[in-house]
């Protein structure tokens, strides 16, 4: 299914009818053993100079992919087998290797997605940047390159650009980092700006913070942007037309807004309602009940509708609230000391005086951005840290001197969900040794009992038996996430925490991941601690909301309360920077 | 960067004196009384024996005797042979031979490693990285005495382009030969370490977007990757340094060069207890300065190393 985007809607900023970039019929294959596979299948889009254009999709959706063919920066055996990306009438898919090198950066900017591995550690940031001007014919080698590097990254937002130029990536945070990016795409003032999912990597606030600037800037010097995201509610919010691709195909394409309020094709109307940024928006939005809200009902095993489930859960919250707590943290603080260089350590307190309880049977989502301590708190309670003074209950016991067969016993009771399902999960280990390798280490139960315990989790998780002998590579990132959440059930624990996640899966399996283990909670009673920097995901699953901001919780309350009338400007700070905030939507 | 230096000067410390002390237990411990050796068949005065004893402090206790030598060591005075010949003398004329086959080695290893191995990291799987491949192989596995036997066959025999043995001085074309067949086992495993090094640089997202920049390809290669490739080579080039500066044994001995390895074989085999303490000692010293050569090296290529911890 192929369509053209319409010509720019009214309302938009038009230079002249020509389009900067024209991409047409594109075809865009990887070379393997068994012949040419393809990525991208016959795509078309056209982009006006100074417009804005947003591609949504999911990982292997082919988004990145049309990205870096149109700056012939395909990765391994990635070739465009046919088709066209006329750029200013100059075709780039036959564009010679030698020519490119004054499109690159001259004529095309480009932001690459994940600030922490997109500069050269053993380079300082003015050379980075400085060397990117001189390539260009923008700066002369020396003083000239050095006054105009550190133009560039004022005007990217780095004050202090002087004194940092000869420092190196690894002392800048991610936010600066993705500044510096954006100042090299940006510093030879080209047409367009690729920008391969910016901020992905940044917590929500600096996500805004760099976008707001980003688009200041391109809206100064007239850049066009390609701008690469699978947030449709950040594509939506920052772009005026958007692409939607589903397996390397355009399923829809159109004016944001439009798109948004109206969409045609059901993969979009699936984007629409899985977005958590979109949906608890939407709860928001509204003042009527949950169950009088119209969200399109959808077909198919695998659409999950968030909004039900958020309703289901507010039920069920008004029968436990009088359950004893599972977790009582009181006075919680972890002290650390950070090597400054010269032969001192100076004491960081990364969790300060922190205390709260969880409900059995609830969920309790602990917020913050990076560096908050969240994550120190996680690792608290779960015994990997030893607390540096205060202490915590779990079921009803002090873990503080817990040790050997009572540790074991804890940790039973008790199990961890990580965030990276790729690191996660031991790749020589096969799926069904992975589960049993709890119970192995426990213990529990014997050979015969161990693998119909592992088919039974396997059968929760919603992953079909088959998986057992299969290996973590061959799997997909969500089912990844299923088999540690798996793994995790294994010992039939009462508290699970869920160290974000979800952060780094697809709208979609991030949907029904929610979905899963809003299930998994009904159905065996668990009492879930969610650690994530994204408040859009927590108004769909928490019950009880902690919001940390520098090792201190600043706010705890009910979700409801802290998403209708937060009470600390931080927290309205938070949630005023959940991408698509802005959007007005059609319910 | 001082502060770096400084701190891996300290931690040389507690490693010198941990080394030396063991050395020094190690001989002390060896079975045989040094003077009835020293004497031989034929026995000694009980008299001179022991004015021997005192002389050389072998009737004091093991650590006095361990600080004596430790302190003999800071102000140049590594005792003496057997031969009456100071072992300060030993190794001045013996280190210089050493150091200089050394450097020739480590150079020419470097140079063709390094250019090899980039090249084959870019050329993965052509022909040119398969032949690179087969040939360092065959480095590898075959015997260093052998190379050294072929060598001497074909360029100093056939081709009579170079003396099979180093002449007295050891001038520095005699070291050539040796220093070739010296590096041609590290040479392999370069190639090998930059090939693999670079390869895992070339997916990196940093060159990726160094390319986007609109860098030319030449300029990716040499900045973006081949600095980044050179860390983990530099460690290696720097610790083969440091073994090749301790002797090599088996080349020294083929080419008859009069360096640090013969010489200390030489007096293994004739138990010269004074000379083989003080010949390790200096080799731990020297093998010491070689790490922190490699050390400081690092943190100068990677400044995350500079600058954390």
């Amino acid at each position: 299914m192929t369509e053209t985007i319409p010509t720019t809607p009214p309302g938009t900023r038009t230079v002249n009818a020509t389009p900067l970039l024209d991409i047409r019929d594109l075809h865009v294959g990887f070379v393997t053993q068994k012949g040419v596979v393809p990525a991208v299948n016959g795509i078309s889009l056209t982009i006006m100079p100074g417009e804005t254009v947003a591609i949504v999709g999911e990982s292997g959706s082919g988004k990145s992919t049309t990205a870096h063919a149109i700056i012939d920066l395909l990765p391994g055996t990635g070739k465009v087998t046919s088709g066209q990306i006329l750029f200013d009438g100059v075709d780039l898919a036959t564009t010679s290797d030698k020519a490119f090198d004054d499109i690159r950066g001259n004529l095309i900017g480009f932001v690459p997605q994940d600030p922490m591995s997109n500069l050269n550690p053993v380079w300082n940031i003015g050379f980075q940047v400085a060397e990117t001007l001189v390539a260009n014919g923008r700066a002369k080698k020396g003083k000239d390159a050095k006054a105009k590097s550190i133009a560039v990254l004022k005007e990217a937002g780095l004050a202090d650009a002087e004194s940092r130029l000869r420092q190196y990536p690894h002392q800048f945070s991610g936010g600066m980092k993705q500044r510096v990016l954006i100042g090299i795409g940006l510093s030879s003032h080209p047409k367009l700006l690729i920008a391969d999912e910016p901020t992905s990597a940044l917590d929500v606030t600096v996500q805004r913070v760099i976008l707001d600037h980003l688009a200041t800037l391109t809206g100064d010097q007239g850049t066009a942007v390609l701008f690469i995201t699978h947030d449709l509610g950040l594509a939506a919010e920052r772009a005026e037309k958007l692409v939607v691709m589903y397996k390397g195909k355009i399923v829809e394409s159109g004016p944001s807004a439009e798109l948004l309020s109206n969409p045609q094709h059901p993969y979009t109307k699936r984007l629409v309602a899985a977005a958590p940024s979109l949906a608890s928006r939407r709860i928001q939005a509204t003042d009527r009940g949950l169950s009088e809200m119209h969200v399109a009902p959808l077909a198919g095993a695998e659409d999950v509708d968030l909004i039900a489930s958020a309703e289901a859960r507010a039920e069920k919250l008004m029968g436990v609230s009088s359950a004893a707590p599972a977790i009582i943290v009181e006075g919680l603080t972890k002290v650390f000391q950070i090597n400054t260089g010269k032969l001192r350590s100076e004491p960081f307190t990364a969790v300060d005086a922190v205390s709260f309880s969880i409900p059995r049977g609830t969920t309790t989502a602990l917020v913050g951005e990076s560096g908050s301590g969240k994550s120190t708190v996680a690792r608290l309670i779960l015994k990997l840290e030893t607390a540096t003074s205060g202490s915590i209950t779990v079921a009803g016991k002090d873990i503080g001197s817990v040790r050997g067969r009572e540790l074991l016993a804890l940790r039973r009771q008790m199990q961890p969900v990580f965030q990276d399902p790729f690191g996660s999960l031991d790749p020589l280990y096969n799926i069904g040794a992975t589960i049993a390798e709890p119970l192995v280490a426990h213990g529990v139960g014997t050979r015969k009992e161990q693998q119909a315990r592992v088919r039974e989790l396997l059968d929760q998780v919603a992953l079909p038996v088959s998986l057992v002998d299969r290996y973590p590579n061959e799997l997909s990132g969500g089912q990844r996430q299923r088999i540690a959440i798996a793994r995790a059930l294994a010992l039939k624990p009462e508290i699970v925490v869920l160290d974000e996640a979800v952060s780094a899966l697809d709208v979609l399996v991030q949907a029904q991941i929610l979905a899963l283990l809003t299930e998994l909670q009904t159905e065996l009673g668990l009492t879930y601690l969610f650690i994530t920097h994204d408040l859009a995901v927590v108004r769909l699953v928490a019950d009880n909301v902690c919001v940390m901001r520098k090792g201190q919780i600043v706010e705890a309350a009910t979700t409801d309360e802290v998403f209708d009338h937060p009470r600390e400007e931080y927290t309205r700070e938070l949630l005023a920077a959940i991408p698509g905030s802005g959007i007005q939507l059609g319910v | 960067m001082v502060w770096y230096i400084l701190r891996r000067l300290l931690q040389v410390i507690p490693v010198f004196f941990g080394a030396t002390l063991l050395i020094y237990f190690m001989v002390f411990a060896l079975p045989g009384d040094p003077i009835a050796a020293l004497a031989g068949d034929r026995g000694l005065n009980p008299a001179v024996a022991d004015a021997l004893r005192v002389r050389y402090h072998l009737d004091q206790p093991f650590i006095v005797q361990y600080l004596i030598f430790v302190g003999g060591i800071f102000v140049g005075d590594f005792g003496t042979a057997f031969s009456g010949q100071p072992v300060s003398e030993i190794l001045a004329a013996t280190f210089p031979v050493t150091l200089r086959l050394a450097l020739l080695a480590v150079a020419i290893e470097a140079v063709a490693g390094i250019f090899i191995g980039l090249v084959s990291g870019l050329r993965k799987g052509k022909l040119f990285d398969s032949s690179a491949l087969v040939v360092s192989l065959i480095l590898i596995s075959v015997p260093i005495f052998v190379t050294a036997f072929v060598a001497q066959y074909i360029f100093g025999i056939r081709l009579g382009i170079a003396r099979t043995t180093v002449g007295i001085g050891a001038p520095w074309e005699d070291l050539i030969l040796p220093a070739f067949v010296l590096a041609t086992v590290s040479f392999a495993y370069i190639v090998r370490l930059t090939r693999a090094s670079v390869i895992e640089n070339l997916n990196e997202d940093f060159v990726r977007t160094a390319t986007a920049k609109g860098l030319s390809r030449r300029r990716v290669i040499r900045v973006h990757i081949l600095r980044n490739s050179m860390i983990p080579v530099v460690t290696y080039i720097g610790t083969d340094f440091g073994l090749l500066m301790v002797g090599a044994t088996v080349t020294e001995g083929i080419f008859n060069v009069p360096g640090v390895g013969r010489t200390l074989y030489q007096a293994i085999i004739r138990s010269e207890a004074p000379t083989v303490v003080s010949f390790v000692t200096v080799m731990v010293i020297i093998y010491l300065v070689a790490n922190l050569l490699v050390d400081v090296l690092y943190g100068f290529l990677d400044p995350r190393i500079r600058y954390v911890k």
